[in-house]
Formats: C-alpha cells, sequence, structure tokens
C-alpha cells in the first residue's frame, strides 16, 4: 500500500505489525514542553496550557525509516528533532478506558518528529512539519510484551556522536494509557495506527551535514541523515 | 463521468449514476442497477492525505471574526474520519455548537512537487463534494482548530460522485449551498475562495509531495449552522451533486 507511492519501505511494515500510514504526533505532552513556554502559555494566542490531547499529523509524504536523509529547505540553518516513542495500534482503539488501554498496543518503536523550529503553536505549521521525508521512524516495531513499562522508557538523542539530549516517558503530562483513552475519546484508532507520545524541549538541533541518532534500551535506535536541499 | 463506490451485497463496487446525478439509482460495473438507499455509499475514491483549509472565504472568515491571512491556514485530517454519503454523524451530548461545512475538495491526480500555478490544474484528477463538520466547543488554541474539533469520527464526509476534472468546465465558478431539513442555510461560490485551487496546488507542494488520491478541502463559505441530533444536512455543489447526512445522538452510538 503505501510502499506503491514510492516513498518509503519499511522493514517492518508486515503483519502484524504492519502500519497503515496514519501517523499522529502528540503536541505539548512532555513536561518540558510546556515549561520552557512558562507564563507564556497562559497569555495569548494560548490562554491557557491544553485541555484535551492536542495532536497532530504526520502525512505519508513525511514517513521514512532509519537511515533516510532528511533535506533542510535553503535558507533554514537548523532543523529540529522531537524524538519520541510511537505507539503501533494493534486493534481498533474507540473510547478505551485507561485501564484497558494498552491491551490495544501491538507494539512500540522510536519516531523522529522532524520540524522546522517554530516558536508559535497557534496554527497548525504544516509547512513547518509535514516536509517530505520529515517523519523517520523505526528501525523496527518491537512487540508489547517485550516493553516492560512504556512510561520509563529513556530516550537519547545523539547528534554526530555526542549525546544532545537525555529524556524520559516517564515525564509526560498524559502517560501512555491515559493519552490512549483521552485520545480515543474523540478519535478511532486503527490497527497499524502510530501515536507519538510526545517530544520534550528544546528538541536538539541539527544543521546540513549531521547525522542524529535515537536510541531507547530495547527499541533499537532510528538513525537519520540531514542534507541540505540544495546540495 | 462521475463515480461512486458502494458496498452492496458482500462486496464493494465502482457505481455509475444511471440518469441525472440527483437521481441516484447506480449502475454497478458488474452490470447490476440498484437504487441509492440499497447500497452503502463509500467515499467515493481512496482517499489519501485530507488538506483542509480554514478561513478561506472572505465571508466566513469574517463571520468567525478573523482578519484575512498571509498564508493559507492548512490543516490535516485523519483518515478514521472519513465517512460516505447518506452517513451518520455523532453530535456528542454536551456540546452547543457543532455545524457543517460544506466545500468544494479536489482530488490530486498526478504526484505534484513544487508544481507552479500555471499547471496545477493538470495535477487534479477531479472534483467531489465534502462535508467537513466542527464542534467550536471543543477549540483549544494549540495547533488551532485542533483534532477534537476537525478530525472527529464521521466527521469529513466525501461524495457522493467522484467527478472527473474534465466534466468540471470550470472549478473556480461553482455555486455551494447547504440545507438543514431542507432549509437553505448556507450559500456561496468558489470564486470567492481567498486562495485559489491553483494557488494551494502550488502553495502545498512547495513543501510536500501530493500524491493520487490526496485531498485538498478547500474550505466553506459563511452560514455554519448549529445541527442537532436528527437533522438532514445536505451539501451542494453545483454539477457535483448533493451529499446527505444525518446527524445522530450518543445513545445510537451506546454512550
Amino acid at each position: 500500500m503505501l510502499t506503491d507511492s514510492g516513498y518509503f519501505s519499511i522493514p517492518f511494515d508486515v503483519a502484524p505489525y504492519r502500519l497503515s500510514g496514519s501517523v499522529y504526533g502528540t503536541l505539548m505532552n512532555h513536561r518540558s514542553a510546556l515549561a520552557v513556554l512558562g507564563d507564556s502559555a497562559n497569555q495569548p494566542p494560548y490562554m491557557a496550557a491544553p485541555i484535551a490531547p492536542v495532536l497532530y499529523i504526520k502525512p505519508r509524504n513525511t514517513l521514512a525509516g532509519s537511515g533516510s536523509v532528511v533535506k533542510i529547505p535553503v535558507g533554514t540553518p537548523q532543523l529540529e528533532v522531537g524524538a519520541c516513542v510511537g505507539v503501533v495500534i494493534g486493534r481498533t482503539a474507540c473510547k478505551v478506558p485507561e485501564s484497558q488501554a494498552l491491551d490495544y498496543v501491538a507494539g512500540y518503536l522510536l519516531v523522529a518528529d522532524v520540524s522546522i523550529p517554530h516558536s508559535n503553536y497557534h496554527r497548525p505549521s504544516i509547512r513547518f512539519k509535514a516536509r517530505d521525508g520529515y517523519c523517520p521512524m523505526g528501525p523496527a516495531v518491537v512487540a508489547r510484551a517485550a516493553v516492560a513499562n512504556p512510561d520509563a522508557l529513556i530516550i537519547r538523542t545523539y547528534v554526530e556522536g555526542a549525546l544532545v539530549q537525555t529524556t524520559s516517558t516517564a515525564d509526560l503530562i498524559r502517560p501512555t494509557a491515559r493519552l490512549l483513552a483521552d485520545v480515543t475519546e474523540f478519535m478511532t484508532l486503527s490497527p497499524g495506527d502510530v501515536l507519538a507520545l510526545g517530544a520534550a524541549a528544546p528538541a536538539p538541533r541539527v544543521r546540513s551535514g549531521e547525522t542524529a541518532i535515537i536510541a531507547v534500551d530495547g527499541l533499537g535506535s532510528l538513525t537519520i541523515l540531514f542534507m541540505d536541499a540544495a546540495a | 463521468m462521475m463515480r461512486a463506490r458502494v458496498a452492496y451485497k458482500g462486496a464493494i463496487h465502482d457505481a455509475t449514476p444511471v440518469a441525472a446525478p440527483d437521481h441516484e439509482d447506480l449502475r454497478l460495473a458488474d452490470g447490476r442497477v440498484v437504487a441509492a438507499q440499497d447500497v452503502v455509499w463509500l467515499p467515493p475514491f481512496q482517499v489519501g492525505t485530507v488538506i483542509a483549509l480554514g478561513l478561506n472565504y472572505a465571508d466566513h472568515a469574517k463571520e468567525l471574526a478573523f482578519n484575512a491571512q498571509e498564508e493559507p491556514l492548512a490543516f490535516l485530517k485523519g483518515s478514521g474520519t472519513l465517512l460516505g454519503h447518506r452517513g451518520v454523524t455523532r453530535r456528542p451530548s454536551d456540546v452547543k455548537f457543532m455545524h457543517y461545512e460544506c466545500e468544494l475538495a479536489v482530488v490530486i491526480g498526478r504526484p505534484a512537487k513544487q508544481v507552479p500555478r500555471s499547471q496545477a490544474l493538470a495535477h487534479v484528477a477531479g472534483y467531489c463534494i465534502a462535508n467537513d463538520y466542527a464542534i467550536r466547543d471543543y477549540l483549544e488554541n494549540w495547533y488551532r482548530p485542533n483534532l477534537r474539533v476537525k478530525n472527529r469520527d464521521g466527521g469529513t464526509v466525501l461524495g457522493p460522485w467522484f467527478v472527473d476534472a474534465a466534466d468540471v468546465a470550470n472549478p473556480a465558478q461553482l455555486g455551494l449551498r447547504t440545507f438543514v431539513n431542507d432549509k437553505l442555510t448556507q450559500q456561496g461560490n468558489t470564486r470567492d475562495l481567498i486562495f485559489d485551487i491553483p494557488y494551494l496546488v502550488e502553495y502545498l507542494s512547495s513543501f510536500m509531495t501530493l500524491s493520487p488520491g490526496d485531498v485538498i478541502l478547500t474550505g466553506t463559505p459563511q452560514g455554519v449552522v448549529n445541527v442537532m441530533p436528527g437533522d438532514v444536512v445536505a451539501c451542494e455543489i453545483d454539477g457535483l451533486g448533493r451529499l446527505v447526512n444525518t446527524i445522530a445522538a450518543d445513545d445510537e452510538f451506546g454512550r
């Protein structure tokens, strides 16, 4: 299906972990993301911290696998790499209770939510987030049973081999089950859909020619190369 | 040519109208002729990425007290929100303002990457009607309009027909109308789009490759009103037919 489009080919796109191609990200779900905004989260244009989960979509043109090259547009000095753990849905999840939410999970994978840095989150900003190749995922879907606790995963991001960020899913405002419950209250998630749990802030920045690696014990490592679009 | 995709007696079929498009009897590809109410209407093409425009008619932007945008307000919708003609959309019992949005949907037919506006229409396969529901009670000011407003199950209705671009003489001159329980509530014309179709294809394809099946919902004119369970909402666009949807209450969905 997705490979027919010619955009990406991911080795984990096989049953039972076939991805649907629908990838959702969660804005402001890591405590640090809201913390860096400070009181401005309570000022215009936001007026208040998010009440319900605020999601965004990484469409099919953004999807890529580990080892892919992400292009930096002309005139953009750096990109932001939002290192996230993504949940892969295993069965149709509609209004699932928090206590049972993890039963709907097939597995987990690493998601690099790449963006052109932007400081205003009032509008969806798809020009900054939905560019071709801006959502590398992988290297593989790890079965739910192999992950003891999705809310205790340490995510390490390296740029050019140097550790630039260490963050944990323990610091999510809505932990995995809670997020699944609150999201599926208003939209059904289907098998193969990916829900990224949220990136920490400030996100690491990369320049042309650099390589970023996101790693979580048990989930492997996701490698992304960055290059000027003009190159 | 106009085409529908319908489920009938255990399979999914391509279908064409038997007579005029408002006469909803269908001819299936296998030759059977069936009545509109005897099939399940699906979105009329394989839907890829759904890109929607907010505030793209000056009158509607004014209605919502917004100033004109320097850049299109584009947002994305997921596959779980799609619904076909004659479907049912849930209205949560605790909301005050849920409204339809009649929109011209532009379906991409050829991959589009950095396409100039002069070439844009060559990448369009055809058109259909979209009804892009919103529940304003859930608006928050983060990536607004947030998905809880705009990406609800059954909140993006497409159909009834996919109409080939060749059969739409001028997509920039199409009247749109919405009726709630047969009362005209919304009226507009695609000539009043702030960002027109060629501009939108140029803009979007400047940063994201559009693929066949990707669809651009071009925005809605003024005249959005609250709808309640039991209301029948019909969106019409000149030459594209009439897209009907019924609002249902929580109890029908076991809530």
